[in-house]
């Protein structure tokens, strides 16, 4: 990939957001995912799925490069974002940061007001002339809001604090808070697992929402949430990725054993 | 069926019994405390007058006031609070925010430990031969400022680190992954959060600085000096060391002359600590700054 980032600026946007190319990923000496080549669609809503430790999240861990703060991490391969490498030597962490947003199993908002917690990524990346939302702060926080269904929850209050809402409120505040700097892609580690079936079911549609302004990869624990709420489905094994197919194609008809098993609740 | 069983009973009255004690111990330690206060206001009290606030010592310290002592232990605990806070809550946020975690800062913390530990005499004997006549400071406020830092130092860092450990860590991850650097992270979300516990380590230096005798006799505390303090470079005296010699080393002193000293002595003391408590109260009510 030519390392000059105006020029991947100009390109037509590839057809796949995230393209992984035999992706080895050792904690210690400890392997976690073996020769992993993944391709995201661009604009889709993606879910992994498969049993504690298989390496979904050590996968979604590695697209925004949080991994690699553990320190004892080695990385092997490759993943593109948007056409660009994100392990080249050139490529800075906090660029990467932005256009990847994430969105983790807990919520969690910082100790400060709604209205702050939406603006303090857009503070971080306004300044020097980065790619982010044009508005005024009250354009940008309003629009936000609304993107995610907030807006005339807590429109009345956007100065309380933010850790005074309840947790769906909050992890849909953490979802909000990632678009004023318009990321490319986000990813959700088991965004619904702290919240209720009603909270689950408001995130869920929140994702329809966002899908085909965003690329959306989400891991969960919850099978009928995968199948519900994405379109194309990976199940990995052992740090394998196994099968990665259309997610109403994998729960019909999957084409490996060990999906069907897995599906079926043989074991998991 | 549901009534006290001979067991019931017996665990009921141990526990009973373990409550008493617990309820005594901690009525023994607010004990002391009363109990000075009360002697100081009883024999003390009788002192304090404008007068005594506001004079300079008279008839070799038998009557008048503590006026350039009490300034002196103002200028003192001033001067060392901005040498040892600066440098101290810096050197906890590297510890604790960019520090690894491996031999060096280990090592770093171990000496830190170890200078809490060292007895105030012996850290007045390092300021007397690095500041006083290493450095050329002479005996001076700065000199003796120097001393009390570098004594309270390991406080400050303590507590910094202690109140900047307890901001959950899930603040900074999800900073740093929105893209913030390190120092974006420090500044707006784990300072804020973290600053009343800093202060109240500051306070307990305040009052820790105020009350030491020992580091400052030698390097630039005095007996008794009809000037007041005017800059870093003089000498002065000090409320504690002015107590010392008020109570041991002049005959003929009123009784009640040592105990108002020490009665100011503690007053400037509580009057520092409630300046900071309202100003961590005020930094609370506003969380952002």
């Amino acid at each position: 990939m030519s390392a000059a980032p105006a020029a991947a600026l100009l390109q037509p946007s590839p057809e796949y957001a995230i393209d992984t190319k035999k992706l080895n990923l050792w904690y210690g000496t400890f392997q976690a995912l073996y020769d992993v080549d993944l391709r995201i669609r661009q604009g889709m809503i993606t879910s992994m799925i498969g049993p504690s430790g298989c390496g979904k999240s050590t996968y979604l861990r590695s697209v925004n490069r949080i991994n690699e703060r553990l320190g004892y991490v080695r990385i092997e391969g490759s993943i593109d974002v948007m056409g660009q490498n994100i392990y080249d030597p050139g490529v800075e962490l906090i660029q990467v940061r932005k256009q990847v947003g994430m969105v983790f199993q807990r919520p969690n908002p910082l100790p400060i007001s709604i209205r702050d917690n939406i603006l303090f990524s857009h503070r971080l990346h306004a300044k020097g002339g980065g790619d982010v939302h044009q508005g005024t702060p009250d354009e940008i926080v309003e629009e936000s809001l609304r993107t995610v269904l907030l807006w005339d929850k807590v429109k009345d209050r956007l100065k309380r604090k933010a850790t005074e809402l309840s947790l769906e409120e909050q992890q849909k505040l953490c979802i909000a808070r990632l678009l004023p700097v318009k990321p490319k892609l986000l990813l959700m580690d088991e965004p619904c697992s702290a919240l209720d079936p009603k909270g689950t079911e408001a995130v869920e549609e929140l994702l329809w929402e966002l899908r085909g302004q965003y690329t959306i990869l989400i891991v969960t624990h919850n099978m009928a949430q995968a199948r519900r709420a994405s379109e194309e489905c990976i199940f990995m094994l052992m740090g394998k990725v196994v099968e990665h197919a259309p997610t109403e194609e994998m729960f019909v008809t999957p084409t490996h054993q060990e999906t069907a098993d897995y599906i079926e609740g043989r074991f998991g | 069926m549901f009534q006290a069983s001979a067991l019931n009973k017996r665990n009921e009255s141990v526990q009973k019994l373990y409550r008493m004690l617990f309820g005594m111990m901690t009525l023994m330690l607010i004990a002391p405390v009363l109990l000075i206060l009360g002697t100081l206001i009883a024999k003390g009290g009788g002192a304090i007058s404008w007068e005594f606030l506001f004079t300079a010592p008279t008839d070799g310290m038998r009557s008048g006031g503590v006026l350039p002592a009490l300034l002196g232990t103002v200028w003192l605990v001033m001067v060392a609070l901005m040498l040892s806070v600066p440098i101290g809550v810096c050197a906890a946020i590297y510890l604790s925010e960019y520090a690894g975690d491996n031999w060096f800062t280990r090592t770093i913390n171990l000496a830190i430990i170890n200078l809490a530990g060292v007895p105030s005499i012996v850290h007045a004997l390092f300021g007397l031969g690095a500041f006083v006549i290493f450095f050329g400071f002479g005996t001076s406020i700065l000199a003796a400022s120097l001393t009390l830092a570098v004594m309270t130092m390991p406080v400050v860092i303590v507590a910094t680190r202690e109140s900047l450990q307890a901001v959950p860590q899930a603040f900074r991850e999800a900073c740093w992954n929105m893209g913030a650097t390190r120092w974006q992270t420090i500044r707006r979300v784990v300072l804020p959060n973290a600053i009343t516990g800093i202060l109240t380590g500051v306070i307990l230096e305040v009052s820790r600085t105020a009350g030491e005798t020992a580091p400052i006799m030698f390097t630039g505390a005095v007996f008794f000096t009809p000037f007041l303090p005017e800059s870093v470079m003089d000498q002065t005296m000090a409320l504690s060391l002015h107590l010392f010699v008020a109570a041991t080393q002049v005959p003929g002193i009123a009784d009640e002359v040592p105990f108002g000293i020490a009665l100011v002595l503690i007053g400037l003391v509580l009057t520092m600590n409630s300046a900071s408590i309202a100003f961590r109260m005020w930094l609370r009510g506003k969380k952002k700054w």
